[in-house]
């Protein structure tokens, strides 16, 4: 029996035609939930919406984080050490939409913690918190069955990744899946700000665009707005992450860095980072 | 029939997607994807490939020296007062362990498929040298992944390791062992897809990594089946081995598991015991997660948050377990039971001094397990223990126990 599923918020879909509608392209800004701490993961939430980030992507912070280079798992180990957890990720992005933020939330994230937190009830939670979609990183399509269902019911988007090992059968196994958006690895590797881009990026977005009917966003490596510009060519957005993580663990190591005025000061080189990033997508 | 019937679900595991039951599969990023496609469909190939087949068992009789012993260890026996206990001698292989076994299988895939560097994550060191050792036998670039902690404590393995040309890094996030060596090898993988095999060197791993260090290392049990067979006139009635991520253990009992009456037990690491929460018996200890490409028993947290383990031997120091084992644990076929540091260590000098034998601290676990039921089992029964390594590279671990400055 086909199960119905209940009337789609569709925040994504809807910003990516706003945005096609401005001419512009999408920013998408990664952070890792609970680094330095919730309290402040959550005035940096809002300051990205505020200066230009279209789309937040939350990381829940896992023990052994495979995908990621050095900046996202010392991140990762700091959100922990804070003492985040997935439900407590869940309710920062609902104090975030009882503060009024609109803009998408994608909770990202590897399979083990929402696993054991169990599928149903994770997707139930998400939605009910105000997410939007949600994207794991080992998680490829042969073993997402279970999870599709779960966020289906909820009306979640599933995001997944496509990458320059992706051949023509790997997109259009993902392309029968996803929604949302399709996030392209431009790089074979980790996480991790780098000095250049891949080059032959636009051909490869032009590849997936072919097999995808669904906006792309472009990440990994990408830490300037002139990468920025240059990534987002033939594409609909760009994730940027650890390079925002960077401003995060800067500040985090200075001293007094628990202080109020420390943390604005993080919280505002954030912003100026990201309006940055912003103005060149426009 | 339904003896039949079970052997037949046996060997058909895993499924096509890599699953033994509801373990197992391939829980890796995108990147790596097309990466574990290619492996599987390569071992699909030469898996059943004569040319293939007559190399891997060349180089395991001329390189390796296989068949390894099955050796009756008669003041063993006597010592433990009860079953007969014969040993299966993988200490005995080249470079000191049953991980040759499998870098044999892995590198002869890897030159197939055109790959020129090798990776490999270690714990104790042993599938480090095992890995460095076939890559300096066919002239391949290796780079070795180990946690600090473990540099620190099986440091004869990282100088074999370089003396046999293979570049050593040393891993310093997490607890700084084996499933982050683990972490890093799979980051050096996912950077360097194009031109790098990974030889993963437990039955652990996504799919189809499981099945492959499984069929390469079953030529223990294999060789163990026909010996005791021949030395005693019937199948034993106990295998025993210990149980890190699983391969030596699964290597022995894999060819037995359609001789029903063959009781198996894995012994995992008990540390400063289960209770204690210091341990790696995943099994025992453990429950069901997700962690580095399979679905299996997984020592967790509350929140799925890998914890850190415990235990006297680098190589069981792991907090996953191979997916069949978890299988095997589900549906009975296998017991799976544990041993502390301290038995461990006790079994250690037990087999040193009545059968001039140095195990390795992994090995030892087996042992001291063994001792345990081979007394309850009693006379006139037989248990095989698979004494997988040699205990040389933890004679500094022992000293410092000992209190002994060497």
């Amino acid at each position: 029996m086909k199960k119905i599923a209940p009337a789609k918020v569709a925040r994504i879909e809807a910003l990516f035609a706003e945005l096609k509608g401005r001419k512009e392209k999408a920013l998408i800004t990664f952070i890792t939930a609970g680094d330095p701490d919730l309290p402040t993961t959550k005035k940096i939430i809002l300051e990205l919406a505020d200066k230009g980030a279209d789309i937040i992507e939350l990381g829940i912070p896992f023990s052994d984080p495979m995908a990621d280079g050095p900046t996202i798992q010392m991140a990762s180990e700091r959100a922990l050490a804070s003492g985040t957890t997935t439900g407590k990720v869940l309710s920062l992005v609902k104090e975030v939409r009882g503060e009024g933020c609109t803009a998408p939330v994608v909770l990202f994230g590897y399979y083990n913690p929402i696993f054991v937190y169990g599928l149903k009830r994770f997707a139930k939670d998400a939605r009910r918190a105000g997410a939007d979609g949600v994207l794991i990183v080992d998680l490829p399509p042969e073993e997402s069955g279970d999870f599709k269902d779960a966020l289906e019911s909820e009306g979640l988007d599933f995001v997944y990744l496509l990458t320059p090992t992706s051949d023509a059968s790997r997109i259009k196994l993902v392309a029968g899946r996803a929604s949302g958006f399709v996030y392209y690895v431009s790089v074979a590797g980790v996480t991790g700000v780098r000095k250049k881009l891949a080059t032959s990026l636009q051909a490869a977005v032009r590849r997936v665009k072919a097999g995808v009917d669904l906006p792309v966003g472009v990440g990994f490596g990408i830490s300037s707005p002139e990468q920025a510009r240059a990534a987002a060519k033939g594409a609909e957005g760009v994730i940027v992450g650890s390079a925002i993580v960077n401003i995060i663990a800067k500040h985090g190591a200075k001293r007094n860095s628990t202080s109020k005025v420390a943390r604005q000061k993080m919280v505002a080189e954030v912003g100026r980072f990201v309006k940055g990033l912003k103005a060149a997508l426009r | 029939m339904s003896k039949k019937k079970n052997y037949a679900a046996n060997v058909k595991m895993p499924d096509k997607f890599g699953h033994y039951g509801e373990y197992g599969g391939r829980y890796i990023s995108e990147t790596l994807m097309p990466a574990v496609i290619e492996l599987e469909q390569a071992y699909k190939k030469y898996k059943n490939d004569a040319a293939f087949k007559k190399e891997f068992r060349y180089y395991l009789s001329q390189y390796v020296g296989r068949p390894t012993p099955l050796y009756l260890a008669e003041r063993l026996t006597k010592a433990a007062g009860g079953a007969d206990i014969y040993l299966k001698r993988e200490d005995l292989c080249h470079t000191g362990a049953h991980k040759v076994n499998n870098t044999i299988g892995q590198i002869l895939l890897a030159r197939r498929m055109g790959k020129k560097r090798i990776i490999a994550e270690t714990g104790a060191g042993q599938h480090g040298v095992a890995t460095a050792t076939v890559a300096a036998l066919f002239g391949l670039e290796c780079e070795i992944y180990m946690g600090s902690e473990d540099i620190v404590r099986q440091a004869p393995n990282v100088l074999r390791m370089k003396l046999l040309g293979a570049k050593v890094n040393s891993v310093e996030s997490g607890s700084k062992t084996l499933k982050d060596a683990m972490n890093e090898a799979i980051r050096d993988w996912v950077t360097n897809i194009y031109n790098t095999f990974y030889i993963i060197g437990s039955v652990a791993g996504p799919h189809p990594y499981p099945m492959i260090v499984r069929d390469f290392q079953a030529v223990i049990g294999q060789e163990a089946r026909k010996d005791i067979l021949k030395a005693t006139g019937k199948l034993p009635d106990l295998l025993v081995a210990c149980v890190g991520g699983g391969s030596n253990a699964m290597g022995l009992f894999y060819p037995f598991l359609s001789d029903e009456k063959v009781k198996m037990t894995g012994v995992e690491a008990a540390g400063h015991g289960i209770k204690s929460g210091k341990h790696a018996a995943t099994i025992t200890g453990g429950t069901v997660g997700v962690l580095h490409g399979s679905k299996s028993y997984l020592l967790q947290d509350k929140q799925g948050q890998i914890i850190h383990t415990h235990s006297i031997s680098a190589g069981l120091d792991y907090p996953g377990v191979g997916p069949e084992h978890s299988y095997f644990h589900d549906t009975g076929r296998v017991e799976y039971t544990s041993i502390t540091d301290k038995e461990a260590l006790t079994a250690f000098k037990l087999l040193c001094k009545t059968e001039g034998i140095i195990p390795a601290l992994e090995s030892s676990h087996a042992i001291a397990y063994g001792v345990k039921a081979a007394k309850k089992l009693g006379k006139g029964r037989v248990m095989i223990i698979n004494l997988s390594g040699r205990g040389d590279k933890d004679l500094s671990t022992v000293a410092d126990l000992m209190g002994v400055k060497i």
